[in-house]
């Protein structure tokens, strides 16, 4: 939902300076660069040099050529032109490194701000774009960092090399560039202002692409399962339109920059030969001064031909850079309280007072909520879908933080408490299952360092999945797909069980986590889950009321607030809503 | 390359015309500096003041030519260029929309993602770039021998010698890209799948915060991309000095022969003084060619991609067979199937429901229930035994045929961006009514129509900003609207409260009676009623009945129900 299009334009300048930071930052190599561009820029010259001296050995009649001379001047052009290769070669070569370092880092930094931003983000964005951000767009940004800067540079010599040789020749002529130069600049700022939000369209519709495409594989099950290819289709063919049309766009007026330019350019060279002419006419300049004076002029005009193509690639190089750049921008989660204490000997003590809370602070979801978990106790939170029990569970551990009111660990505002700390303190298993790319070993050690095999091995007992997992060829080193495996949900389940016992947490969190095991392996995991829950204080979410009724507190959340709370005993005497849930249970 | 060809020919008049206009644009272009010097030269000498104006206004003809050509040849390759690509995108998706579910599988899906986006990105740049800058060079490169040929035909002789060893090498490096750009795609991949990833998991990775573990997997995916587009690049970057030697050799050699040649009377030295300005001419457009081989490597290896997409055999086609005439609606007659082809995951299942019939599927965490609901809507095949839809074998029924037959929840099932209304409706213009029975009876209408948009309630991707609860009552919702011959539930209670579960049985029994549904469960109240229940274990049958058989003849079953019954869970 959240695309580029609706995000303002950033300033150009920003930009560029914050380009320019990184290249700074690589300064030695790019000083190197340069001292290389102007070596091999230096040696262009010698080459026409050897090859003339070459020539005049050659003599002008029969008979009298000079051969020691041409072989001498031959043999110098060959090493000169080895020479004059290695040295463009290793320049490419250290041009590519010093890109792909930037690359590096910049990749690195938009990574780095995805593991920072708060899960809001994450819940309003568009996987698929955040993708094209990382990909596309960073690589559009190294293409031209790669090709257009060195041809800057190697222009910029040339430009002012020829500039000062015409200025020397004949000033007046000069006056002809008075003329266009100012044409062509100010024509490229017109050019790229208009350009400008076509590149960035362009970023923005292709980011969108990504973002639908990345969603309809991902349901592609439930696409063949409705046969809505044709619809989906018809769907990707609008946003591929966009895209398409929007490159279009952009080429249609990106291109006429590099022809009006030599236009200018031509124009200049009109002026100069019907001036120049002109001034031979009335003696002012030699007939030899103005042919070199055009030479130059020549040598002049090609570079800025040159500039004015790159100026398309550095248009769309920027826009890209603005998204990547407003991604790494993207606030983060906010710096933990300067006094936020980082705790590791919890007791476990939760509570919650008058805790008011929406996802939209304008839509309260929580009114005000309170409850106390004493340490080591079981809260069962229940009620009907949709009450806000998961929304219990983002507070506790600080992907969101309350509009008011107040959340307590220890008797310490959690506000004060380092988030890192505060939620290695919990461990939790949660509905949708997350297990990732790497082996089924690796993914039951993701949360404890070190964890040895064996204690892996009986953490997957114990969650009853060791047998399930010795069953596959490789064992627990079995790679993880993302979807490839033939696990069941109930299995991802287990693993993510299996995982948790494994963490040395003080509270434990289980978010209907076992919703898709079966009852006899739920039986036999019991034991386990009782171990894993001992001396800890644990909230519960379960629809399955039978698995709460031994909860120390029983919360019944309706519409955000708690309606009841007590023992399974006390809320059934009590008659009301919770025992008319568990009523339904018998219907 | 073939592949991108295909899609090029029904373009070829239009680029046609464009390299033609480009074409003429050129030849403006270089005829530019020939004026200049024919000015110079031959005019200021006759002291004409009329003449050189007049050869100046011709100067200023030839740059708005070339000017207004090149911008309509620029404009006509974007035109191709954006033809071409929305063509391959096209179809690209149709294809991976048409890939069974083992194939997506396979591919995994950040892989077709970029070839869908990255991959169709490069050849639009290359299709783009190789009109815009395919006729310039190859025009200078014949342009400049042709005119060195009039000068001295055995100099030139010398200098195209060069040029088969120059375009073997450069061919042959440019072979060798390919692969290289290949991997560097490949390494794209890898980076987007942890990207991927590290989204969807943002919470299990906060809570154990492992920022630091994830940070250091995506540095390492992120170095390996670095240096595979080193290695491609450092190899590519290579045609340009190998070019500049060849050519330059060939110089040296030019020059050589000259000093003979001269020696022996055989020609001026003004010529080869010449031969070297045009010389200049043929080393650019050799440049420019070598570039231009560089760009078709990138996109190449990206085409061949797309085709390995496009190329890959439909699976799951329907075969041609008889039906047979059978009072049931939904059949399975001793089905076994495998994923990984060596150890069965379902073995030996046999069921028969009329029509408006209820099976109820029980078992173990992984004991093949939802491979029985993947086998029924054909997106595997089963590896033996026979699965019918009323009398006809699913294998046979063409897919749009089989699957508008089906509403289905999946586990996990998918929620677009989009709106409530047109998540339930999911393209297929159902009546409004239809869609709010189906919302009322999925128990979704209350808490829909509390929604400040009500059905016009946008979710966000994957629907995140429901409840699990409600999100399930939507996907059941988008089962029922279709009305479906019959209807699959897979585990798509779990995060119903009881009430819900139970007001959504009593709903389905009463409105969408004639469904023939298969419920998969875990709580046995969800198929107490259903006419046949089957008990699975291990991929195998246990028992197989009503509730009431069950109880007497499955242990299994009798376990699970009690342990539920005294759960208070029925």
């Amino acid at each position: 939902m959240s695309s580029g299009r609706d995000e303002k334009p950033q300033d150009r300048k920003k930009v560029l300076l914050r380009l320019w930071g990184y290249l700074y930052h690589q300064k030695w190599w790019m000083l190197l660069a340069v001292a290389l561009t102007v070596t091999s820029n230096l040696l262009a010259l010698l080459g026409p040099y050897l090859s003339g001296k070459a020539i005049d050995a050659i003599g002008l009649t029969a008979g009298g050529t000079d051969f020691p001379s041409v072989y001498l001047y031959c043999g110098l052009m060959v090493a000169f032109y080895v020479i004059s290769a290695v040295f463009s070669y290793a320049l490419s070569v250290l041009m590519l490194h010093i890109t792909q370092r930037i690359v590096f880092q910049i990749r690195s930094q938009v990574f780095q701000r995805l593991t920072v931003l708060p899960v809001k983000f994450f819940d309003a964005h568009q996987t698929g774009d955040v993708v094209s951000r990382i990909s596309y767009d960073i690589d559009t940004l190294s293409a031209s960092l790669s090709n257009d800067l060195l041809q800057i540079a190697a222009s910029i010599i040339t430009v002012s090399g020829s500039f000062i040789m015409m200025v020397k020749i004949s000033p007046i002529l000069v006056l002809v560039f008075v003329v266009t130069i100012p044409l062509a600049v100010l024509f490229t700022r017109y050019m790229a202002k208009r350009v400008r939000p076509l590149f960035r369209q362009r970023s923005a519709t292709l980011g969108e692409l990504n973002g639908f495409v990345e969603e309809i594989i991902s349901g592609q099950k439930t696409t063949k399962a409705y046969h809505r290819e044709a619809v989906m289709l018809s769907r990707f063919d609008q946003r591929n339109d966009a895209a398409v049309d929007a490159y279009y766009k952009a080429d249609y007026y990106g291109t006429l920059t590099g022809p009006s330019m030599t236009l200018i350019n031509n124009l200049s060279l009109a002026m100069v030969s019907v001036f120049g002419a002109i001034l031979f006419l009335f003696g002012r300049v030699s007939i030899g001064n103005l042919s070199s004076f055009v030479l130059y002029s020549r040598r002049f005009s090609g570079p800025i031909n040159e500039i004015a193509n790159i100026i398309n690639e550095l248009q769309s190089a920027m826009a890209a850079a603005e998204r990547v750049f407003r991604l790494i921008d993207e606030p983060a989660e906010p710096d933990d309280r300067s006094d936020a204490v980082s705790v590791d000997h919890v007791r476990g003590d939760v509570r919650m007072t008058h805790v008011q809370f929406g996802y939209d602070p304008q839509k309260t979801i929580i009114h005000d909520l309170s409850f106390h978990a004493p340490p080591g106790g079981l809260i069962a939170i229940v009620g009907p879908t949709g009450a806000g029990k998961t929304t219990l569970i983002n507070l506790l551990m600080r992907f969101y933080d309350p509009q008011s009111g107040e959340i307590t660990l220890d008797d310490r505002n959690i506000l004060g408490i380092t988030r890192k700390s505060l939620r290695l303190s919990y461990a939790m298993v949660l509905q949708d299952t997350w297990l990732f790319t790497g082996t089924i070993f690796e993914n039951l050690a993701y949360g404890k360092k070190g964890a040895t095999l064996e204690e892996v091995q009986r953490a997957a007992k114990a969650a009853h999945i060791h047998r399930y997992i010795m069953s596959l060829p490789q064992g627990y080193d079995t790679v993880l797909d993302e979807n490839g495996m033939n696990i069941s949900q109930g299995q991802k389940q287990l693993l993510t069980i299996a995982r948790a016992m494994l963490l040395d947490a003080k509270m434990l969190i289980l978010d209907e986590a076992t919703s898709n095991v079966d009852t006899r392996t739920e039986i036999q995991i019991q034991a386990a889950m009782r171990e894993l829950m001992k001396d800890k204080t644990c909230f519960v979410i379960a629809h399955r009321l039978s698995t709460i009724q031994n909860a120390d507190n029983i919360l019944v959340i309706r519409d955000g607030d708690i309606v009841e709370q007590g023992s399974h005993r006390q809320l059934m005497d009590l008659g009301g809503f919770y025992a008319s849930l568990y009523k339904s249970q018998y219907q | 390359m073939k592949m991108v060809w295909k899609y090029l020919r029904p373009y070829v008049p239009r680029m046609c015309w464009g390299l033609a206009i480009k074409f003429v644009a050129t030849v403006m272009e270089l005829l530019i500096p020939w004026l200049l010097s024919h000015i110079i030269d031959d005019v200021v000498p006759l002291g004409s003041m009329g003449l050189i104006a007049a050869w100046g206004l011709g100067m200023v003809l030839a740059a708005f030519m070339a000017w207004i050509c090149n911008i309509s040849a620029n404009r006509s390759a974007a035109y191709v260029a954006q033809h071409t690509t929305r063509g391959i995108r096209h179809d690209l998706f149709d294809k991976i929309s048409q890939l069974s579910c083992a194939q997506v599988d396979r591919y995994t899906i950040p892989s077709l993602e970029s070839r869908l986006t990255s991959d169709t990105y490069n050849v639009h740049q290359m299709v783009g770039m190789i009109q815009r800058m395919g006729v310039r060079a190859p025009i200078m490169l014949v342009g400049g021998i042709l005119i060195t040929l009039t000068l001295d035909p055995v100099l030139t002789l010398v200098l195209i010698a060069t040029l088969p060893f120059l375009s073997v090498l450069v061919t042959h490096v440019s072979r060798k890209g390919i692969p290289l750009y290949r991997e560097v795609q490949r390494k794209t991949d890898a980076m987007v799948r942890v990207v991927r990833e590290n989204i969807s998991g943002i919470r299990v990775i906060k809570a154990l915060s492992k920022t630091e573990y994830e940070k250091d997997r995506f540095a390492g995916v992120n170095r390996d991309m670095v240096k595979q587009e080193i290695k491609a690049g450092m190899t590519m970057s290579l045609t340009n000095p190998i070019t500049n030697i060849f050519l330059n050799l060939g110089l040296t050699a030019v020059i050589l022969v000259g000093a003979f040649r001269v020696n022996a009377g055989l020609c001026q030295p003004g010529i080869i003084l010449a031969f070297l300005s045009y010389f200049t001419l043929i080393l650019n457009a050799m440049m420019g060619i070598t570039r231009i081989f560089v760009m078709i490597s990138r996109g190449a290896a990206s085409g061949s991609r797309i085709d390995e997409i496009l190329q890959t055999p439909v699976e799951l086609e329907a075969v041609p067979g008889e039906a047979r005439p059978s009072p049931y609606h939904v059949e399975f007659d001793h089905v076994s199937f495998s994923y990984n082809k060596k150890e069965n995951n379902v073995e030996d299942i046999s069921f028969q429901l009329r029509p408006g019939e209820t099976l109820g599927v029980i078992g173990a965490t992984g004991s093949g229930k939802s491979t029985l609901q993947a086998l029924l809507m054909r997106l595997y095949d089963a590896d033996s035994g026979r699965i019918a839809i009323a009398g006809r074998e699913v294998k046979t029924i063409p897919p749009e045929e089989l699957h508008t037959k089906f509403g289905i929840v999946f586990q996990n099932d998918a929620l677009f961006a989009d709106t409530i209304y047109e998540n339930i409706d999911f393209g297929r213009n159902l009546p409004k009514e239809d869609i709010e029975k189906a919302a009322r009876c999925a128990q979704a209408w209350d808490f829909i129509t509390a929604l400040p948009d009500g059905f016009e309630h946008m979710l966000s991707a994957k629907g995140t900003n429901l409840s699990g609860g409600q999100r399930q009552r939507v996907l059941i919702a988008r089962a029922l609207a279709g009305s479906p011959e019959i209807l699959i539930l897979d585990d798509s209670s779990s995060a119903l409260d009881y009430r819900t579960d139970a007001a959504l049985r009593k709903a389905l029994r009463e409105e969408y009676s004639h469904t023939t549904t298969v419920i998969i469960a875990q709580r046995v109240s969800s198929i107490l009623h259903a006419a046949h229940i089957l008990v699975m274990d291990e991929g195998r049958e246990l028992g197989y009945g009503t509730h009431e058989e069950l109880m007497e003849t499955c242990p299994v079953y009798r376990e699970i129900a009690e342990i539920q019954m005294e759960q208070g869970a029925m």
